[in-house]
């Protein structure tokens, strides 16, 4: 029977206090979001087709519809959409816990999520915010005559969701555990969302009391930020990014989770090195937090602060590093099995890997200089941030689906998304490397007409791209009717997830789950496996 | 819903409530899940203040001196009578606790409300001195005197007014979640004496009264 089918009712779902349910009310919002966000950027895309401005009535119109797009896309959707979908529905049950240790602070949470996506939206319908997404300081508090205190209020409110949401799941990976299930049992997926909740917790408080500060300096001019009444703007970009670097992985860290599970999956063959990948989580969000001033290189802060934060940059390349040659490890000799999620995992290895790579560039102070505020950012942060989260979300999002709904989706439909995706990406993304290192700077509407053939590339694959991500939504949204019934464990993945009905019941587990080994034992399955062939074919 | 059921767990750690919610395997994990979930708010809340502290920090650096002139205006006395006030009032709020573990709910009503008078008292005492501060022009944004304040003298009063207004603020919700409680074991609303949700308040209220037992001397004293 499960979750979906306890009870039918509107009011059933607003006042749930079952963790699955509530990762769903979060996927339709995020998705609406998504939607929103997407908006935005097709119309930038369409923009930047040709050099002159024919698209937007003004630059401002321009500036408005980047901030919505980056103010929607980064708050409200690929922060929380890992955690807040994925992680609510199956933390608990991959520990094998009846719910999250609050339910109704989670319950909270979504409706503190929702609230603060009501203010920014009442943002963009008032006006709209043409500051950008990052809300640099004097600018935000005293030039800009936009809505920049009711998208700011909107942000904060989205904080406290998040807060509370990482909050419960430290809470739930501390004291929940089924018994048995040791720290260094704990699957991938688990401690990439611990990892992923301490930054939560520790960074976005220093966002949320930024915010007011700008808040307060543009309504009653107090000039803590503000030049004019000896403030320091650089105070702001220190605080802001003291949060916003670490946002960046907040976003990837639980994509880790994601991948991990997957490849293991669909490799059939234990994760390479569990222990380092989990060391690996920790120490990125450990150094994500002594990394912001690369932020700041060509910010007049000194040469020696930019070096250490330059080296310091170079360190996160370490623990990434070993996350992916551990996911190539595990894939070595594996029986691997090219289905959707698999192909959606490879990709994120891809795209990860590129933005990783050019991550490296960035940190360099000297070529930094040379690529600053230019496309070549924009590629970069776009090929870890969407490459790596999007990528990763709907990878798990596939791999996941039988359990969340019951059903299975269209393989083929599926297989051909994540191509789609794959392609319409790179070709989006990545003529805007060149458009970078030739010079195009970022947040322009018009360019000189030398730079118009690779933004039709980018323009051309920003659609191809678009209907890679309107694939999962209507074939997904149709397997729920005419979807083949899963089963409890359609891929026969190891985890305690898949040792419950499909869709689960309200309480996760009819019986307490019991750990007596660690994650992912595919080779035991797989000798099994072999063992049960051999008898049956009569051959021993 | 997670509507709690009860159970006949013996209760060895002077835990009160005897409502064990459903997806709790007993009420000692219960207890331990509340308290963790406490200890990392109040962890946000440290990084919540830390952010402006380290502001402030990087503007007492640039600007010792107009900071030292300008924190002269504050009076420590009354600093000080309000740090007193908020110690005895932490006091009042760790008997209210001690007593719900003991299950004496008048004398926990007792403490409670004592805490709540002291913090109120806390309130006035903060009141008085924006007054006073207002009626110096003192306050950036509203009535500022740049003239009488020379130089970067206004930065140190927008940090005083958000460092103490956040902490007010803070002291505000605490005080309406105490008064919401009082009444809640006045009424018997909890089958024991509402211990676990006692305890927690009281490790917010200890909280804030430490965050103010670090602005007093940050603002009143550090420059004398």
């Amino acid at each position: 029977m499960g979750y979906l089918g306890a009870d039918y009712t509107v009011k059933s779902w607003l006042l749930t206090t079952d963790h699955k349910r509530i990762g769903l009310l979060y996927m339709i919002s995020i998705t609406v979001f998504f939607l929103l966000g997407g908006a935005a950027a097709t119309l930038l895309r369409l923009e930047l087709m040709t050099p002159r401005g024919d698209v937007f009535g003004s630059p401002d119109d321009y500036n408005r519809s980047f901030t919505i797009h980056g103010v929607f896309m980064v708050f409200f959707f690929l922060i929380p959409g890992v955690p807040a979908v994925l992680g609510n529905f199956l933390l608990p049950l991959m520990i094998g816990a009846r719910d999250l240790a609050f339910p109704r602070l989670n319950l909270m949470s979504w409706y503190i999520y929702m609230i603060g996506g009501l203010f920014t939206l009442y943002a963009l319908v008032a006006g709209g915010v043409d500051t950008g997404w990052t809300f640099y300081t004097p600018y935000s508090t005293m030039f800009s005559n936009t809505q920049v205190i009711a998208a700011a209020l909107g942000i904060f409110i989205v904080g406290f969701s998040s807060i509370l949401t990482a909050l419960n799941f430290i809470v739930t990976v501390h004291t929940m555990r089924a018994p048995g299930m040791t720290w260094l049992r704990l699957p991938l997926f688990i401690w990439a969302h611990y990892a992923t909740s301490l930054i939560i917790v520790l960074g976005t408080p220093v966002l949320a009391i930024t915010i007011i500060l700008v808040a307060v300096e543009r309504l009653f001019k107090v000039g803590i930020f503000d030049p004019a009444y000896g403030g320091d703007p650089l105070l702001f970009q220190h605080l802001f990014w003291f949060y916003s670097h670490p946002a960046v992985y907040i976003m990837i860290l639980p994509s880790f989770g994601v991948i991990s599970e997957i490849v293991t999956a669909f490799a059939r063959k234990k994760i390479f090195g569990y222990s380092f990948m989990a060391g690996a989580l920790l120490a990125i969000a450990v150094l994500g937090f002594l990394v912001w001033g690369h932020h700041m290189f060509v910010s007049s802060q000194s040469m020696y602060a930019g070096m250490i934060f330059s080296v310091l940059s170079f360190l996160v390349a370490v623990p990434s590093g070993i996350k992916v040659f551990n996911w190539t490890a595990t894939l070595y000799k594996g029986s691997v099995s090219f289905k959707t999620p698999m192909l959606y995992a490879l990709g994120f290895i891809g795209l990860f890997t590129i933005g990783g790579l050019t991550g490296l560039v960035l940190s360099t102070m000297a070529t930094d200089v040379h690529v600053h505020d230019t496309y070549f950012v924009v590629a970069h942060f776009h090929y870890i941030m969407v490459g790596g989260m999007v990528m990763a979300y709907l990878g798990g999002l596939h791999f996941w689906w039988p359990k969340i709904t019951g059903r299975m989706y269209s393989e083929f439909w599926g297989a051909l998304s994540a191509l789609t995706v794959f392609i319409g990406f790179n070709l989006t993304f990545f003529p805007q490397f060149l458009l970078g290192y030739i010079g195009m700077p970022r947040r322009y509407y018009e360019y000189p007409e030398e730079y118009q053939v690779l933004n039709v590339m980018s323009t051309a694959g920003a659609s191809v791209l678009a209907v890679g991500y309107m694939m999962p939504l209507i074939y997904l949204l149709i397997s729920l009717k005419v979807g083949k019934i899963a089963g409890p464990n359609p891929w026969a993945a190891s985890g305690l997830e898949w040792e419950t009905s499909s869709p689960p019941p309200t309480h996760n587990f009819l019986d307490t789950k019991i750990v007596t080994s660690g994650p992912y034992d595919y080779e035991l399955q797989e000798f099994a496996d072999q063992q049960r062939e051999v008898q049956e074919q009569g051959i021993v | 819903m997670s509507s709690p059921s009860a159970t006949a767990h013996d209760n060895t750690y002077g835990q009160d409530d005897t409502y064990l919610y459903h997806h709790f395997e007993d009420l000692q994990q219960q207890h331990e899940s509340s308290s963790l979930g406490m200890w990392a708010f109040l962890s946000t809340e440290v990084l919540f203040f830390g952010g402006v502290l380290g502001a402030f920090a990087v503007v007492q650096t640039l600007y010792g001196p107009a900071m030292k002139a300008a924190s002269e205006h504050l009076d420590p006395i009354l600093g000080a009578y309000n740090t007193a006030v908020l110690l005895v009032s932490s006091l009042a709020m760790a008997l209210a606790v001690r007593a719900s573990q003991l299950r004496q709910h008048r004398n926990t009503v007792l403490f409670l409300v004592a805490t709540i008078v002291l913090g109120s008292v806390f309130l006035g005492v903060k009141a008085y001195e924006w007054i006073h501060d207002y009626h110096l022009e003192l306050v950036p944004g509203i009535n500022f005197n740049q003239d009488r304040y020379p130089g970067r003298q206004i930065l140190f009063w927008s940090f005083y007014f958000t460092l103490t207004g956040i902490h007010a603020l803070h002291m505000v919700i605490g005080i309406v979640i105490i008064a919401i409680m009082a009444v809640l074991v006045q009424r018997r609303w909890f089958t024991g004496g509402g211990a676990t949700q006692i305890e927690m308040l009281g490790l917010y209220w200890h909280f804030v009264d430490i965050v103010w037992v670090f602005l007093y001397p940050i603002l009143y004293l550090i420059n004398r």
